[in-house]
């Protein structure tokens, strides 16, 4: 890794430097996962003390594959998640493409597409709840009229479809300046010989644009599973809490509600070890595709 | 001021990558030197070295009679111009200028005087309020010399600091840069890529190539007696021509080529040593087939093929000559304007 | 320009006004239904346009909250959230530029090493080790304090990455530079760099500001005492605080008093947002 051609040489300051950041990572983070690791292996003792806590191998893990609500969860976070991805990408990179058209209006369009963005998941997640309410809310009454009954409160489709909305509008503002950045870094040349080789505009964004687009394309996949994965607790927690009947419960809240609903910590903590492994992945995945553009 | 010895410096990276060899220079009190050579040959190692800003690995350096090999640069009492100027860009002209004044403890009015009287020198009254930014490409020139000057330093450290400006401003940034120094008597330290800055700009000029010393000597030490092949190719525009001794003994009289020593198998012509006149007494005379004339207002230069040799000869005259290309041409040079190399060392021979 | 026609920028034009308006309706909603009376909502669909009671409304939330359902005034979860999102962003910006100062301008046994425990925080995420950073938190009898909402969240990857690679992009000479100035390490930091890099801390400033204030989970945990909590949690408690629905017109005026202040930070600082964002992330 690299540093400075020439460099400041003190023997004591790099590490005083260093040491707020590391203490609190060692502290709040190293050190809990660290806990999480060994608590995957146990069984919790009694809150009496009579029973100590037992090892037991990989048996938490064993029980969450056994276990239907889990594999229900994995489920669930992987319908979640790819939904959300794909509609709020697919809405954004419309939006990037018909913005990157217009050159005066450009910066209005931006000004009122990337606010969602402050939102807060659990807020974005009240805000759709209310519009999808039962009762009161403007879509049900719309979705009344054309004879279907919505409720989330009862049906887990429904209630999937309402969370993967609300995560997926506050996430808009995020890909599409991304795509947009992405765009705008396409030479118009590339265009414009495009278009005296005779391919049409269709053609031209599908043959073109879209392929130079593909590296951004990937970025954001990554990095908005792993927001619909981690992120959209809040959205979940203030909505539905995981109903009905568990249709959306995804694995962060299953996580949260085992270990402090249930407390249930063996089993929480394994679920937090598959997580961390499935963050690990992915961070994996992101790195190298941030390696791969640094060498271009 | 001070003179700065090198004595048999080095300097070898980790995993004993080589970049500075065997260098022993003695630049005195108030001269300037100018280092010259390809990029990589270690010309801005060595000058960082003698700056403070690598770590000397091998031999001592001494500013003045202070060895300095492991002081601090702020400690060695030299000023250095860096190729990007290195102007702080958030600064004004005067805090630029003031920085280096500021961590050394003067007095304010003390610090306000002498950024005054520098900026008188360069001319950059006027701009001490501005950022960098609001600057041309030959103010910040100036600016960072004169971040180099307030300070009075022992000696300047000059690190390509001509290269980033444009044909004809170097010319007259070059002109400035020597008639500063000479005027302040401030022992320099000039690096350089340019051969034709070097030749202009120096008392002395080393040549670097590979890490270790060509040739040391005075502009026209170099260019009338260049030590090396190496030296006789890089100084010197268009390069000094050079044909194997058995080509030319085909070219010329046998008796012409008598005077030199046997181990020259290699011989040197410089463009401008030939001439269109007659060959006169102690001259020879030798010719070429003219395939291109580039005229170039003043001068003009003659490329020339011979008859069975892959070698080509370019020739400067100071006129354009009226020829046809494709005739044959008689040119005529003076004996001792031949430099005879030895191919196998690269060593002038004589 | 080889994309100007007349009926495609026409149908661009269509269609970004229909997406807009889409992207800005759960939000005009909300100002809408905040205020109205609470009679507005016991009979159908929600109102399309404003009602009388904005006033009423704000008034409520903002000095009584709702004692009833255990949610303290607006004003004082919002004075939470403040401080929490300051703490926040305060701390990963000073932790994050100093680190990365260590790490590009100081060779030292170990750096490598301290670059992986750092790195590592990019791959835990609060929201996978909840437990035990909760049992951590709690030995160190930091749960309800405005230590324990901020400090565990305060060291970050990214924006040491982010300092990292500009400090990369800072010419050399500048450095060596003041290094001839006579300028140690601090003096370096304090006279050059950081006022160097003061557009890439405001950058990071408005995306960590947004982060810090729109936590959710972690002072979840982390506050029991209403003293304490934020407002984005705070909505959570009074939308299910109760069993009876909740009284929306209160809920709307409270979440669009928790979405103002980030959102005022984006468009007023747009173009620092635009930046934070899109260099955080490369």
């Amino acid at each position: 890794m690299q540093t400075k051609r020439t460099t400041f040489s003190s023997k004591w300051l790099p590490y005083a430097l260093l040491a707020p950041q590391v203490i609190i990572t060692l502290i709040f983070f190293i050190w809990p996962s660290y806990q999480a690791l060994v608590q995957s292996v146990y069984r919790q003792g009694d809150a009496f003390g009579i029973r100590p806590p037992t090892f037991v191998w990989f048996h938490n893990f064993q029980a969450l594959f056994a276990d239907d609500l889990y594999l229900n969860s994995l489920r669930t976070t992987f319908i979640f998640s790819v939904g959300t991805t794909v509609l709020s990408m697919g809405i954004a990179l419309l939006f990037a493409v018909m913005v990157n058209r217009m050159i005066r209006s450009r910066d209005s369009y931006t000004t009122f597409l990337v606010w969602p963005y402050a939102i807060a998941p659990a807020i974005a997640g009240v805000l759709w709840w209310f519009i999808f309410n039962p009762t009161l809310g403007i879509l049900p009454y719309m979705l009344d009229m054309v004879g279907y009954d919505w409720n989330h409160r009862r049906n887990g489709n429904d209630a999937m479809i309402m969370v993967i909305i609300a995560s997926a509008w506050r996430q808009i503002s995020y890909n599409f300046l991304f795509f947009l950045a992405g765009l705008q870094s396409i030479p118009q040349s590339l265009i414009e010989a495009a278009a005296i080789d005779g391919a049409s505009r269709m053609k031209r964004f599908w043959t073109i644009v879209f392929p130079l687009l593909s590296p951004i394309t990937f970025f954001l996949m990554v990095v908005n599973i792993v927001y619909a994965m981690f992120d959209t607790f809040g959205v979940i927690h203030a909505t539905t809490e995981g109903g009905p009947s568990q249709a959306t419960t995804i694995l962060v809240y299953k996580v949260y509600r085992d270990g402090f609903v249930n407390l249930n910590f063996g089993s929480s903590a394994a679920q937090s070890v598959i997580l961390m492994a499935i963050v690990i992945i992915l961070t994996v995945i992101q790195f190298r595709y941030i390696e791969r553009r640094v060498n271009y | 001021m001070a003179s700065i010895n090198m004595d048999k410096l080095g300097k070898v990276y980790a995993g004993d990558v080589r970049a500075v060899t065997d260098v022993n220079i003695d630049i005195a009190d108030g001269e300037m030197i100018v280092l010259v050579g390809p990029s990589g040959c270690g010309k801005s190692t060595l000058l960082r070295m003698v700056a403070g800003l690598e770590t000397i690995t091998e031999g001592t350096l001494k500013i003045g009679d202070r060895v300095v090999n492991q002081l601090e640069p702020a400690e060695r009492d030299i000023a250095m111009v860096f190729q990007n100027y290195a102007l702080y860009p958030h600064m004004t002209v005067f805090n630029n200028l003031a920085y280096g004044l500021k961590n050394r403890g003067f007095k304010k009015a003390d610090i306000d005087q002498r950024v005054r009287q520098a900026a008188d020198m360069l001319e950059i009254g006027q701009f001490l309020d501005r950022k960098p930014r609001q600057l041309s490409g030959g103010q910040r020139q100036r600016v960072a010399m004169g971040r180099a000057l307030v300070r009075e330093p022992a000696a300047f450290l000059f690190d390509e600091p001509l290269s980033n400006l444009d044909a004809k401003l170097r010319v007259q940034m070059r002109v400035e840069i020597r008639q500063l120094q000479k005027r302040l008597a401030t022992t320099s330290l000039y690096v350089t890529h340019d051969q034709l800055e070097a030749l202009t700009m120096a008392d002395r000029l080393v040549v670097l190539n590979a890490g270790r010393i060509e040739q040391l000597g005075t502009p026209m030490e170099v260019y009338s007696r260049p030590a090396t092949t190496f030296v006789a190719g890089f100084i010197g525009s268009p390069a000094m021509n050079m044909l194997p001794a058995e080509y030319m003994r085909g070219l010329v009289s046998a008796d012409s080529l008598a005077h030199l020593p046997s181990k020259a198998d290699l011989i040197g012509i410089r463009p401008e040593d030939l001439s269109l006149e007659p060959a006169k007494e102690n001259e020879m005379s030798l010719s070429g087939r003219l395939m291109l004339l580039e005229p170039a207002g003043a001068e003009s230069h003659l490329h020339l093929a011979f008859e069975g040799i892959r070698e080509t000869m370019v020739v400067r005259l100071p006129h354009v000559p009226e020829v046809t290309e494709g005739s044959t041409l008689t040119f005529s040079i003076k004996r001792e304007k031949l430099h005879p190399f030895d191919l196998a060392t690269g060593q002038r021979v004589t | 320009m080889v994309d100007n026609n007349r009926w495609g920028n026409f149908f661009a034009h269509l269609v970004l006004i229909v997406g807009v308006a889409i992207v800005v309706f759960p939000v005009y909603v909300a100002i809408i239904a905040s205020t109205h009376p609470p009679g507005t909502f016991v009979r159908g669909v929600m109102p399309l346009l404003p009602g009388p009671n904005a006033w009423e409304n704000y008034r409520t939330v903002i000095t009584e909250g709702r004692s009833r359902a255990g949610t303290p005034p607006i004003g004082g979860m919002m004075w939470n959230s403040f401080i929490m999102a300051m703490a926040i962003t305060i701390g990963k910006l000073s932790i994050s530029i100093i680190s990365a100062f260590a790490i590009v301008y100081f060779r030292f046994p170990g750096r490598i090493f301290f670059f992986w425990i750092i790195f590592l925080t990019l791959m835990l995420p609060v929201e996978v080790r909840i437990v035990p950073t909760f049992q951590v938190v709690a030995d160190f009898g930091m749960l309800n304090s405005f230590a324990g909402l901020s400090i565990p969240l305060i060291a970050s990857a990214t924006a040491t990455f982010l300092f990292r690679q500009f400090f990369m992009t800072v010419p050399e000479e500048l450095m060596e530079a003041a290094r001839v100035d006579g300028a140690g390490p601090m003096k370096f930091f304090k006279d050059i760099l950081l006022p160097l890099s003061i557009t890439n801390i405001a950058a990071l400033f408005v995306i960590m500001f947004i982060y810090g204030w729109n936590q959710y989970l972690w002072p979840l945990l982390i506050t029991t005492d209403p003293e304490y909590y934020t407002i984005v949690m705070g909505i959570q408690r009074m939308v299910t605080g109760g069993d009876s629905e909740p009284l929306w017109h209160l809920v709307m005026a409270t979440v669009v008093l928790a979405a103002l202040p980030p959102v005022l930070v984006i468009l007023f600082m747009q173009r620092l947002f635009v930046k934070g964002l899109t260099e955080t992330e490369k």
